[in-house]
Formats: C-alpha cells, structure tokens, sequence
C-alpha cells in the first residue's frame, strides 16, 4: 500500500492549482475560466450559503417552541422566506451541476474543458451578482422579503418588503442556471472523447444531461414570471392582480411550472451521484445501466407535467386535478426504478462502508421516505387533509435535504481526496454522519406526525396541543446542527491537515480516478480513447 | 485560457481545425429555445386573458394604428433579409458587403423601434398606459390588454435593441476581420437571434393589431 502510494507520488503532474493564468491572488480565481477552479469557487460559496440557510432553520425552530421570544410575528416571516430563498435559490437548485458537475463533466467523459469556458465564467458571475442582490434585500431600507419562498401573488406586488429586489436576484440567478444547463448539453454532445459512445458515459454525466435540459427548458418560464412580479411591483400591472383583472391562480402555475421541474434540476444530478457512489464502494457492477439512463430522461420529461400537485386546492377543475394526481404517480414509477437499481447493485457486492457509502445508503433512505410520502400528498383525498400543514414540510425536506442535502455529503466525501488532494478522518466523517442522520429524522419525522395531526405550517404561533412534538423536532435541529459541523470541520482540517490522496483511495473506475489527486491544469496529458463502459457495460 | 505548452499538440475530438463550429450552433439554438419559452410565458398569459375577454380584445385591437404597425412588420422582414444576406456575403469572402448589409441591419432595427416610440408615446399621451386612471376606469378586459401590448412588445422591443447592439459588435469584428470567409460563426449565431426577434414580431403584429 504504501509503496503504491509513493509510486503514486512520483508521476504526479503540478495540480491545477499551480496554473493560475494571468492574474494572481483572487483574480486568478475570478478571472479563470478552468473549468475545476470555478467549479470550487461555486462550491465553497454554495457551502457557506447552506451553513446560513442552516442557522436560520434553526432559528425558526427556536421561535417556534418559544413564539416571541426570540423572533416577532414579522421577523418569524423574513427569517422563513429568506431561509427558503437561500436554500433553494442560492443552494441546492444550483448545487450539485455547478460545484461537481463543473468540476468533473469535462473530466468524465475525457475533455479538457467545458464547450463554452468564458460562458461558464460569466455564469459564475451571475451567480455572485444574483446572490449579492438578494442579500442585498435583507440589509437595505425597508424590510427583507416577507412572501415565503414562493412569492405568491397578489401578496408579494402589495407587501412594503423589499420583494422587488430579491426577485431580481433571482431572475440573475436563473441566467446563471441557463448558461450552466446550454453549457453542459453542448459539452456532452461535442466534447467527448473518442469512443465515448452515449452508453458509455458514467451515470453522472447522464444525469447532469438530464438536469440540463430542464434547466434550459423550465428556467425561463420563472424567468417571466418574476419579471411580472417586478413590473407588477414599479408599474402597477395587474396581470395577477384580480383589481385589475388579473389571476392570482395563474402566478402559481407559472411558478409551478418552473419550479416543479426545479425539483428535479436538484434531484437528479443527486442521483447522479448515488449511481457513482454504489457501484464503486459495492465492488460490483451497477445494476441495470440503461434503467438508471432512461428513467432519468423518463424524470426529467414527465417531470414537466406534475406541476398542478401543488396547487390542489389552489382552485382547479376536477379533472385537471385527476390529469395532475396521476401523472404525478407516474413519475414515481422511474425513481423506485432506480431505488431498485442502487440497492441491486450492492447484491453480492463486495461491500466497503466508508462515509460516501454511509451517505448514499441514507440518501436512499430518506429519498425513499420523501418519494413515497410525496405520493401520499400526490393523491387528491389525502391531500387536501394535509395541505398547507407540517407534512409537507416535512416531505419537501426529506426529499430536498434528506435526498439532495446527503447526496451532495456523499459527493463531497467521495471526491474530496480528488478535488484537494488529501484525505479525511474516517472516524471524524462517521460521527458526523451519524449526528446529522439521527438529527434529521428527530427533526423532519416529528413533523410528519405534527402535519399529520392538522398542524399548520408557516404559523407564528402553533396552537399548544402541537407543543411536545414541536420540541422533539426543535431538539433534533440540534443534533443536525452539530453533525453539520463536526463534518464540515472534519473537512476543513484535513484541507490543511490531511494526510495526502492518491490518485484513486476509493477504487472508482471513472476517468477522474485514472489521474492524479488533484486534477493537472488541462486534465490530461494526452486525451483517452475509451474502449469499454465504466461500469463493466461494453 | 491558460494553456500549457505541451498540450498544445493535442488535438480536442470536437476541435479539428480550430473553432467547433457545430457546438456553437448547437449552443445558440439551445438559447434561442429558453428564448421562445421565456415568450411563451408571455403568450400563455394573452391567450388566457384573451379567452377570458375576447370582446375587450376586440375592441382594444381597434385602438392600435394598423399603418405603423404595418410599416414596423415590413421593416422588421426586411432586416431579417438584410442579415441573411450579410452572412452570405462573408461567406463568399464580400467583407465590405456583409459590413453594408450589417449596417443596414442596424438601421432597420433602430427605425423599428422609433415607430415603436412613436406608437406608445401616442398612447401615453392619450393616457393609456399601466396603472394610468384612464386605464384603471376601463373594463378588465381593456386593462390586460393594453398592459399585455405595453409588456409584450415593451420587452420584445428591448430585444430588438439587444439584437442591433450585437451586429454593431458584429459589424466591429468584420471590419477588424476576426469575423472572416472562414470563421463566420458568430455573425450567424447573432443572424439567427435577429430572425428569432423577427418571428415574435410576426406573432405579436396579428395578435395586436389584426384581431379586430
């Protein structure tokens, strides 16, 4: 082992981080249109966003076990609407495809770059100037948002808060998200390397074509909506405005009709990296390839038509609700395909339970939890039982976090020694990992039973009957708090600290396993010719 | 972007011969798509309201000046044409001519949209606009539609401007001749943005104008 890891030494190449280009200092961070820097620069703001979003959640359940203790009526609504702001929009709908999918597309299917770098720079921008605007909006005069993540109208053109702001940082935002999805299908149609046929392109690349088409194809329909919203705001037009003849039920399908694909914009690349995750700490081959190929292109097309579920007792005909319910089951159908797929592979695998691993299988966990309770609400009957209550809190986080939030720990875990070029503790990395999963169910499956029993979400003030449950929940807020942070300084030690790579510690079988820990300035010396699957498919 | 010395041997598969030139298009024709659903919001919003007050419509479209916006649809066709033949002419090696018909290009784009400030300055003169009290004293129907025309062709129009401030960077890059017989594909790309503009015209002109 050791001897492989000195051998290992010898041949590697000055890293990325040697190759800083023109500038120096942060320049030559900001100005660099490496597909691997922008992809950390994404990924460090993408953390430090979800460490706030984190503090304010715990926040919100402070308040609401002591309601005006420690935030008022009016502050309870900023600080929810902005931790939805910030987890969605700053977080995890940018997530996985700008930090990862930046980082290793280009890598995987054998490229030096992405097709369009400067377009992928400027998207990097973007989404610096999206989210400084949004910040923004907390901290000038007047009040932070107060709308709850979703902006509905006709409250959001009528309240004093400072919508107009945040909503444009949002538009800026989703240019970014565009720019990213145009710059990855192009990417994956023209830059493979020879004899990287489509069948043979690793999990996560297919998956991040999925998510991009969604993203080019769904973003720009929120894109106009929240110009709308703005417009609506500054020039007093009411096309949601029932005043004015306008039609508040139409905002929700505009912003549906983005943001239930968003969903998916999140969840499938996480599934992405679920599909890298398995195979590689089973020792065994994926299970059924194609399956996990074409239900993400199944997810990623049905997924367009199930956006009238969240708005079941918005107002709508019976039979759209029906189109909408059903429609909804099917695309259930291709994520239990690939449930079957990751838990098959680890049939006969030979199995290594390292931290990727721990988070993955809780990925499937939780996910499977979240899906299926998603088809509890998904049907008309019971959902108009627990709409607008704790269970569907609880259900968007165990799908959101327990789905994407874990899958983006396994990714981080699995491909820090890549990124950086050191290890971690093991040890350090499992506690961590058993705090935040333990906390999260404390946390997120009280409020299952809390929705369960009528109790309404966004409320002040819970009525006092909710209360034991309520602080089970606010206790395992805690829990996952300190399991957030025992992972993230495990991380951040070992970036200083830690003992260092090799080029492949966990055996992995995709490209960037096969050079060196961290990554050469253009990837490869010398382009590689794939001449079979990475998964032991032909 | 830093590229090692060693490397520069190294042929990309999607590079030979320098620009790839099928992923750019491939890239813009993906944008022209977010494009088209952008409107499509927009249009979903006109064919709802419209269902919903297919009289107001009616009779707002009556208000519209059929003539300039007849001479608006012909000017937009005509740089459509204009372009086209830009990039035909760089394409046979004409650099002065595509540098004309570019211009031309331009020319049209601005006189469009000084029809376009001709029309709304008349309307906003009458006092007809968003939120105006005139407007506000309308029936529904008429409200919607005159903000769908003040927002459609508002942002259709800031379209038009982005288009003619992209050829006037077209327009540099020929005459620099970093744009050439050879290596067109911007021009093109920018040709295919202007014909896109062009078309949510030739939708917008008949649902405004022509539904009386």
């Amino acid at each position: 082992m050791t001897e492989a890891r000195a051998d290992d030494m010898a041949q590697q190449e000055p890293s990325f981080y040697h190759e800083h280009g023109r500038y120096r200092g942060v320049f030559a961070w900001l100005m660099s249109t490496d597909h691997k820097r922008i992809g950390l620069m994404y990924l460090g703001a993408l953390l430090s966003f979800f460490s706030v979003g984190v503090l304010l959640g715990v926040l919100i359940r402070l308040s609401l076990i002591a309601p005006g203790m420690v935030l008022n009526a009016q502050q309870y609504n900023e600080v929810f609407t902005v931790h939805g702001i910030i987890q969605i929009f700053l977080f995890i709908i940018p997530g996985i495809p700008v930090a990862f999918g930046n980082f290793f597309l280009p890598i995987m299917i054998g490229a030096r770059d992405v097709a369009f770098p400067r377009l992928n720079r400027l998207t990097l921008w973007l989404y610096l100037a999206g989210a400084a605007i949004v910040l923004l909006s907390l901290f000038i005069k007047g009040e932070p948002p107060d709308t709850g993540w979703t902006f509905y109208a006709p409250y959001s053109i009528q309240t004093k808060a400072n919508v107009s702001l945040a909503v444009l940082g949002v538009f800026v935002l989703g240019f970014s998200s565009i720019f990213t999805g145009l710059n990855f299908v192009t990417t994956i149609h023209r830059m493979r390397a020879p004899g990287m046929g489509w069948f043979r392109l690793p999990l996560f690349v297919w998956t991040l074509y999925a998510t991009g088409w969604v993203q080019i194809l769904a973003t720009p329909v929120l894109a106009i909506t929240l110009v709308f919203i703005i417009l609506g705001r500054i020039f007093g037009v009411g096309f949601f405005d029932p005043s004015k003849g306008g039609d508040p039920i139409l905002y929700e399908h505009l912003f549906w009709a983005y943001s239930h694909p968003a969903v998916y914009i999140m969840v499938l690349p996480a599934m992405g990296i679920i599909s890298e995750v398995m195979p590689t700490f089973a020792r065994h081959r994926i299970f059924g390839y194609k399956a996990i190929v074409y239900s993400a292109l199944g997810i990623a097309t049905v997924g367009y038509f199930v956006w009238g579920h969240h708005m079941f007792t918005s107002g709508m005909s019976d039979t759209a609700r029906i189109v909408f319910s059903f429609i909804t089951f099917l695309v259930a159908v291709p994520s239990g395909v690939k449930v079957f797929n990751w838990v098959a592979t680890l049939y006969k695998g030979s199995i290594q339970v390292d931290s990727p691993l721990l988070f993955a299988l809780s990925f499937i966990f939780l996910f499977s939890i979240g899906g299926l309770t998603g088809l509890i609400i998904g049907s008309l009957a019971p959902n108009l039982h627990v709409h607008g209550t704790y269970f569907i809190v609880a259900h968007f986080h165990y799908v959101m976090f327990g789905g994407v939030g874990f899958a983006i720990f396994a990714g981080l875990h699995y491909w820090f020694p890549k990124m950086f070029g050191r290890m971690f503790s093991e040890k350090v990395a499992k506690t961590g990992w058993a705090f935040l999963f333990v906390g999260f169910n404390v946390l997120y499956f009280s409020m299952f039973i809390l929705g369960y029993q009528g109790m309404p979400r966004r409320y002040f003030e819970p009525p006092p009957q909710y209360h034991g449950w309520s602080v089970v929940s606010t206790i395992g807020s805690w829990l996952l708090a300190v399991g957030i942070i025992i992972i993230f300084s495990n991380l951040i030690r070992s970036l200083f600290k830690g003992p260092k790579a090799s080029s492949n510690p966990w055996g992995g079988r995709t490209l960037e396993w096969s050079i060196s820990s961290p990554p050469p300035a253009e990837n490869f010396t010398e382009i590689p010719v794939i001449k079979e699957g990475f998964y032991g498919n032909k | 972007m830093a590229i090692n010395s060693d490397s520069e041997s190294v042929v990309r598969p999607a590079e030979k011969g320098g620009v790839d030139y099928a992923g750019k298009k491939i890239g813009m024709w993906l944008f022209l798509f977010t494009e088209l659903l952008f409107f499509g919001g927009m249009f979903l919003l006109y064919s709802v309201y419209r269902a919903q007050y297919p009289a107001e419509f009616h009779a707002g479209a009556q208000e519209e000046n059929l003539l300039l916006g007849s001479i608006n649809t012909t000017v937009l066709l005509t740089s459509s044409f204009t372009i086209a033949l830009a990039i035909a002419a760089i394409r046979r090696g004409d650099r002065a001519l595509s540098m004309y018909m570019q211009s031309l290009t331009i020319l049209f784009g601005i006189c469009f949209l000084i029809i376009k400030y001709f029309e709304w300055a008349a309307k906003i003169s009458m006092g007809i606009y968003p939120d105006s009290q005139l407007l506000l004293n309308m029936g529904k129907g008429d409200i919607l539609f005159f903000s769908l025309y003040f927002v459609m062709t508002g942002i259709h129009g800031i379209h038009v401007l982005i288009g003619a401030v992209a050829i006037s960077i077209m327009l540099v890059y020929t005459w620099r001749g970093s744009i050439n017989r050879n290596s067109f594909v911007r021009l093109e790309n920018t040709g295919l943005y202007w014909h896109f503009v062009d078309i949510v015209w030739i939708y917008l002109f008949p649902l405004f104008y022509l539904v009386t």
